[in-house]
């Protein structure tokens, strides 16, 4: 055999690399293709299964759901899934009643992108719920901002009131360290994950920032989906 | 390792077993040759993913499937890929093959993916891997280079359980997630932290070339 491969090794020019890699090439893209094709719709039912139970989460108390595009200041409703669109998932009782939004933000964590759902109850003006959805955080450090009790019981109720002119949030979310949060919206850090969990509070502040007195203008639009 | 049996009248099925040489071929990468105890290869993965069991345990099997499907592959392709360019093209094909395992991971549980997402990547730069298919499966047959890879693949797992369990105990206090010491246990950080990793290996290390020492005495 190793006089085989001899041969070949002699007989090899560029032409022949060239073929190899290009062969080689091709059968891995194609399987890489296949594998991608076939996996993509149960990975996204996945995953649409998952946001939606996130959503149900990190809104007590929501039977039903509806999801809207947020345009600028302006709310629509949507169906299915929209994609580069900036939506709001509001939870209803079952009487109808609007009891909360969820709300998807992201931001940069310690190893990568943290993507994060929060609960808003817009009649308390406070987070009432939290869910990393997705994160690359260190494990057993980083990653208990998905997993520590005591992390995760700050977002049972966050203040996030707006301010009198209702551009902004009076108190902008701040991580504070462990065991020195004295106020409603400081949220209480992590020892050993002092990276993430500031991270969370940082992507918490932003999104809040941004998306709350938004959503306070479409006060009317919701109350008057609440009725329907 | 192989039996020498004098008599060979008188094997049954497990002695025929044991004495043959693809029995060998598996058997070398658990204890002789194993990738990290005793090649000390793959010390990225090795390092990163020990600190806890079941990271461990996923990350040994994830490897184990890409070195199994890569040394197939190679040792299929050995006489046609030309010598110059066959770094690169294993690359490529380990590369694929830890793509798949990705997606497969992701279309099996989100949470799952959760855990393993960052460390599925590292496999590609597994040195463990591209060892295996520069020093055997460029060389060998088809069968004899899955047999070295699952000897190869086992022999991993069973060092990343070795660190990860006792990284996870020390560290969190827990195997695989269970609790085992009592809530006023003061967990050692530092042995899920990287220098941990290190200390750790270091000890097996230790252990297994006393082991070494005492069979070659």
């Amino acid at each position: 055999m190793s006089e085989a491969q001899k041969n070949t090794t002699e007989a090899t020019n560029s032409r022949k690399m060239l073929v190899t890699m290009v062969g080689i090439g091709t059968i891995c893209a194609l399987l890489i293709v296949l594998s991608f094709q076939t996996t993509l719709p149960r990975i996204e039912k996945l995953k649409a299964e998952a946001l939606e139970k996130a959503i149900f989460k990190v809104i007590p108390g929501m039977v039903s759901k509806k999801t809207f595009q947020l345009e600028g200041d302006k709310l629509k409703e949507v169906t299915g899934k929209v994609k580069d669109a900036k939506l709001v998932y509001a939870g209803f009782d079952k009487d109808g009643k609007l009891v909360g939004l969820a709300i998807e933000a992201s931001g940069m964590g310690f190893a990568d992108a943290i993507k994060v759902i929060y609960g808003y109850d817009p009649h308390k003006e406070k987070i009432v719920g939290f869910y990393v959805l997705e994160s690359k955080e260190t494990p057993g450090l980083g990653d208990k901002i998905e997993k520590d009790a005591s992390f995760l019981a700050n977002f049972d109720s966050l203040d996030v009131a707006l301010s009198e002119d209702k551009n902004s949030v009076k108190n902008p979310v701040t991580t504070v360290k462990h065991g020195k949060k004295k106020n409603g919206y400081e949220v209480d850090g992590i020892t050993g994950a002092t990276i993430s969990s500031r991270a969370v509070g940082n992507l918490l502040k932003n999104s809040t920032g941004e998306t709350l007195p938004q959503l306070y203008k479409n006060k009317d639009f919701f109350e008057a989906k609440s009725q329907q | 390792m192989s039996i020498q049996t004098t008599n060979k009248a008188n094997e049954g099925f497990w002695d025929k077993l044991a004495s043959s040489p693809s029995t060998d071929e598996y058997m070398k990468g658990l204890f002789r040759e194993n990738p990290v105890f005793v090649q000390v290869l793959g010390m990225c993965s090795t390092l990163a993913v020990s600190n806890t069991a079941l990271n461990g345990l996923a990350m040994g099997l994830a490897t184990t499937f890409v070195l199994l499907m890569s040394n197939i592959l190679i040792a299929s392709l050995r006489n046609v890929i030309p010598k110059q360019v066959r770094i690169a093209s294993y690359l490529l094909i380990i590369a694929t093959f830890v793509t798949m395992t990705d997606y497969a991971i992701q279309a099996i549980s989100v949470e799952l993916s959760k855990a393993l997402g960052a460390f599925i990547a590292l496999i590609v730069v597994n040195c463990q891997i591209l060892g295996r298919a520069e020093a055997f499966a460029s060389k060998n047959t088809v069968w004899r280079s899955i047999l070295d890879a699952l000897g190869m693949g086992t022999g991993f797992i069973i060092a990343l359980l070795c660190l990860g369990t006792v990284r996870e105990l020390l560290g969190n206090g827990s195997i695989f997630g269970i609790p085992v010491f009592p809530d006023s246990f003061q967990e050692w950080v530092i042995m899920i932290l990287p220098p941990g990793g290190f200390f750790m290996l270091a000890i097996w290390l230790m252990v297994f070339n006393a082991m070494k020492q005492r069979k070659a005495v």
